[in-house]
């Protein structure tokens, strides 16, 4: 694997390093490999929704009763999802990392994918702190969006740069 | 037709420790019980209670989740049924408070009132059991029935609707804790907080 690459291997082991019990989501076209590898793993649970907004009021009942969920779904469901996440996560205060792919990222700064003209623009209106993660070195940042949620007690998303990472081999 | 609050008056003589999550029924339920594993947690955002539901569900799979949704909610987060049926969490039993009217914006009907078979849909979304009741004899009859088995269990009660009409900054305020200390209040009951 290139080490321009987020290797699917990266973000589990991120994920069980920072005691992840479910992971609520929604495919998207890139995390097919992330998605057999999870789907491996019998300490797991995979929760699959119909839409993205569903992932929040789902995650806010696990940590309810004690489980620690991740949301992952890609940036046009997390568009969608924007009443959910105020009332189901930041009205709760439930502390969830949202593993957000983000489609129509570049590095260049031009795009032509309104998908990623909004995506950060979303997040600031809605005073959510992000990271981005564009290939391996980068995976430190989500155990600090763990930690972040944590000390907040509120949502953190991650941002994965669609242009380099390897979910999709 | 049956009015929410004798409604609810059946399903407490069979409550148990139950945690319950009172939905559209919070201000009658907040009547009966105000406990830690009481959660009025009104209306984070429409449509999502049943999620909410689930989720506590599989956390806690040793605990029987009972959640009063509405018609309202269903119809905004159809798609949660298939979700809720694919996991089967056989804790969690979920009832609906059909009124078939949005009540507390005026009273309007929701798209399909009369004609919608919710019990029908949560079938076909692959819940095992589903129930639909108007009668509130019929209801307390088989109550403790339906009750005894197992979950994923859908039931779809018709209710009278209590249409609010007041602007929202003149109506009385029922809940008497946030919606974050609700949660954190289960969570301690449950020795996970």
């Amino acid at each position: 694997m290139s080490t321009e690459a987020l290797s699917p291997e990266t973000v589990m082991r991120e994920m069980k390093q920072n005691g992840v019990t479910d992971i609520v989501w929604l495919p998207d076209s890139e995390t097919n490999w992330l998605y057999l590898l999870m789907k491996a793993d019998p300490d797991l649970r995979l929760v699959g929704v119909t839409r993205e907004g569903h992932a929040c009021s789902i995650a806010a009942g696990l940590y309810a009763g004690g489980h620690k969920p991740m949301i992952l779904i890609q940036n046009t469901g997390m568009l969608e999802s924007g009443d959910s996440i105020r009332g189901w996560l930041m009205g709760l205060n439930i502390p969830v990392v949202l593993m957000v792919g983000y489609r129509g990222y570049t590095r260049h700064g031009v795009n032509t994918d309104t998908a990623a003209t909004y995506t950060e623009r979303f997040l600031m209106a809605f005073n959510i702190p992000f990271f981005l993660i564009e290939n391996d070195a980068d995976s430190d940042r989500i155990t600090k969006a763990f930690e972040l949620a944590d000390k907040t007690r509120q949502p953190v998303v991650v941002l994965v740069g669609d242009e380099f990472h390897g979910f999709n081999r | 037709m049956m009015h929410t609050a004798d409604v609810l008056k059946v399903f407490a003589e069979h409550r148990g420790d139950a945690v319950v999550i009172s939905g559209r029924g919070g201000k009658h339920w907040l009547q009966i019980s105000d406990t830690a594993l009481d959660l009025p947690l009104g209306d984070p955002a429409m449509g999502g209670h049943s999620g909410f539901g689930l989720g506590l569900a599989l956390a806690q799979p040793n605990k029987r989740v009972v959640l009063f949704d509405s018609e309202g909610d269903i119809l905004m987060s159809l798609g949660q049924l298939p979700t809720i049926a694919e996991q089967a969490p056989a804790n969690f039993y979920h009832f609906i408070l059909d009124n078939e009217v949005y009540a507390t914006t005026g009273g309007q009907p929701v798209p399909g009132a009369k004609n919608v078979d919710y019990a029908g849909i949560a079938r076909a979304s692959g819940y095992p059991r589903a129930y639909s009741f108007s009668d509130i004899e019929d209801f307390t009859r088989e109550l403790p029935g339906i009750l005894a088995g197992p979950g994923p269990v859908f039931i779809a009660l018709k209710v009278l609707p209590e249409v609010e009409n007041t602007p929202i900054g003149q109506r009385v305020r029922w809940r008497k804790r946030s919606a974050d200390k609700v949660v954190s209040d289960v969570r301690g009951a449950l020795g996970v907080g």
